[in-house]
């Protein structure tokens, strides 16, 4: 402990006030997509980086969101945390670096987010692979 | 110097996965303010990216800017970007120091001829060339012979973009911005004092994926980060349509979050992305933290009176319009914002400067 500890902090909350709210808006965005995602299949992608949120607006908008019954962890470049919402179909997608700090943070509507999905060129080193340990076993066997 | 292997070569043989490789792209697309639709483009154009030489002159400015930028807060992506860019000539970072500095700059020069991108901070005096000289060369000189194999030129800060405070009357040195004199090269003003870090990123990072200068506004500022003014994306906005403001910085509309703009914020004559980008890792930007906006990005902001009074508690019409405002519940953004050109260009005549009682101004 440092003598800096022995210092009282007092946090005050901030006033809040519903003008700041920009969860409205964007709900009726999400809304929109599903109905886009139910129509034609076209999944859509916000990035929440480009929303002017002001304090206490991220909090509202992911507690109104909640959490789903699908949550995954992909491990490239930094960690990056993807769960459903309580909305099936909404995905909260969040990129950081190895350092954690967050790079992007985006919401998906969308059966599958694209970061979860294997891309075709990994499918094509994925037979590749499997082929050459197969080879290696018919030899060594 | 630059190299023949492209982005997506360079990134393999970091170890870096395809879906680390779309990561990357994702948070460049934010970087740059893009759509997330843009994705895919960005990705096959990273691939074929190939490696551009930077030539970065620092002339009459304070170092904010290249402190700005390498306190970037995304580093992997601004690391990636670093890491691709060969950063030939940049004084205040650079090891070597005279004769061999000038000589890097010199062989990057002649090496990437027509190719290699120029990045310029801080204005140019045109008055006595002793004012600010680099190895005994003065900046206008070499300015003018290194914009002259440039590809485009990037104006990093609003010193170089429009001069920033050393031509705040009564400019004694006699600076100018690099747009004042280069006429022949695409040149990109990324304003502010300093500017947001992601925006001088997403700018290089926009050069180096597409090998374009991005859509550019009346002051040659990039649309995607100055396309909108502090006030149109400002979340304190609505308070300002219900005619709530701030009238000290400690009353009560203070602490409930109003609108600053009686207290001088020059949100809305200000383009730039701060309601967005934020600083300091996206914690806050001054707005949020209870301060207007001084207006940073814009030219001759110096000049335009006090940051607390001039443009935003005006002696004439501006007061009786917000009241109007007040009174009916309207949003008057464009007119106040003509309002407030008006009076910063009467600002600028005058030129209004920040009194002691401005400080500490109680009512």
């Amino acid at each position: 402990m440092t003598v800096l500890d022995n210092i009282k902090i007092v946090v005050e909350p901030a006033v809040i006030s519903e003008l700041t709210e920009n969860t409205l808006p964007l709900l009726h965005e999400i809304r929109h997509a599903l109905i886009r995602l139910a129509e034609s299949g076209e999944s859509t992608i916000l990035d929440l980086q480009a929303i002017p949120f002001g304090p206490g607006d991220e909090d509202r908008l992911l507690s109104f969101l909640g959490t789903g019954e699908v949550s995954a962890t992909v491990n490239a470049l930094g960690e990056t945390k993807i769960f459903e919402t309580q909305y099936p179909a909404v995905w909260l997608v969040e990129h950081k670096n190895p350092e954690l700090s967050r790079v992007a943070l985006q919401i998906e509507v969308t059966q599958v987010p694209t970061i979860l999905m294997t891309q075709n060129a990994d499918i094509l080193d994925s037979i590749a692979l499997i082929g050459e340990t197969l080879e290696q076993s018919n030899a060594e066997f | 110097m630059a190299d023949t292997k492209t982005l997506g070569e360079s990134l393999r043989l970091h170890g870096v996965s395809r879906r680390g490789f779309l990561k990357f792209c994702t948070a460049t697309a934010s970087m740059m303010a893009l759509p997330p639709t843009m994705v895919p483009a960005i990705a096959a154009a990273l691939e074929k990216a190939k490696r551009p030489s930077v030539i970065w002159l620092s002339f009459q400015e304070c170092t904010g800017c290249t402190e700005s930028l390498t306190r970037s807060h995304a580093p992997t992506v601004e690391n990636l970007i670093f890491d691709h860019i060969s950063l030939d000539y940049h004084h205040t970072l650079q090891v070597a120091a005279g004769d061999a500095a000038e000589a890097a700059r010199e062989e990057a020069m002649h090496e990437n001829e027509g190719e290699y991108l120029l990045v310029v901070d801080g204005s140019i005096p045109e008055g006595n060339a002793g004012y600010s000289t680099i190895a005994g060369i003065s900046n206008l000189q070499m300015l003018e012979e290194s914009a002259k194999g440039a590809a485009a030129i990037i104006a990093v800060g609003t010193c170089a973009a429009f001069g920033g405070l050393h031509k705040a009357e009564p400019n004694p040195t006699g600076a100018v911005a690099v747009s004042d004199i280069i006429k022949d090269k695409p040149i990109i003003n990324v304003s502010g004092c300093p500017p947001i870090p992601v925006v001088i990123t997403g700018v290089l990072a926009h050069f180096l994926t597409f090998g374009t200068i991005p859509e550019l506004d009346e002051y040659g500022r990039p649309m995607v980060f100055y396309g909108q003014s502090i006030h149109d994306r400002c979340y304190r906005r609505p308070f300002y349509d219900k005619g709530l403001f701030a009238e000290t910085f400690d009353d009560e509309g203070a602490k409930k979050g109003w609108c600053l703009y009686k207290l001088g914020c020059k949100g809305p004559m200000t383009y730039n992305a701060c309601a967005t980008a934020k600083w300091n890792q996206g914690a806050s930007w001054p707005v949020e933290s209870g301060h207007g906006c001084l207006g940073c990005s814009e030219p001759d902001f110096w000049d335009a009176g006090g940051f607390y009074n001039a443009l935003s508690i005006p002696t004439s019409d501006v007061s009786k319009l917000v009241t109007v405002g007040v009174a009916a519940g309207v949003a008057l953004g464009a007119a106040t914002a003509g309002l407030n050109h008006k009076t910063k260009s009467n600002a600028a005549k005058n030129h209004g400067t920040v009194t002691v009682d401005d400080l500490e101004k109680t009512s």
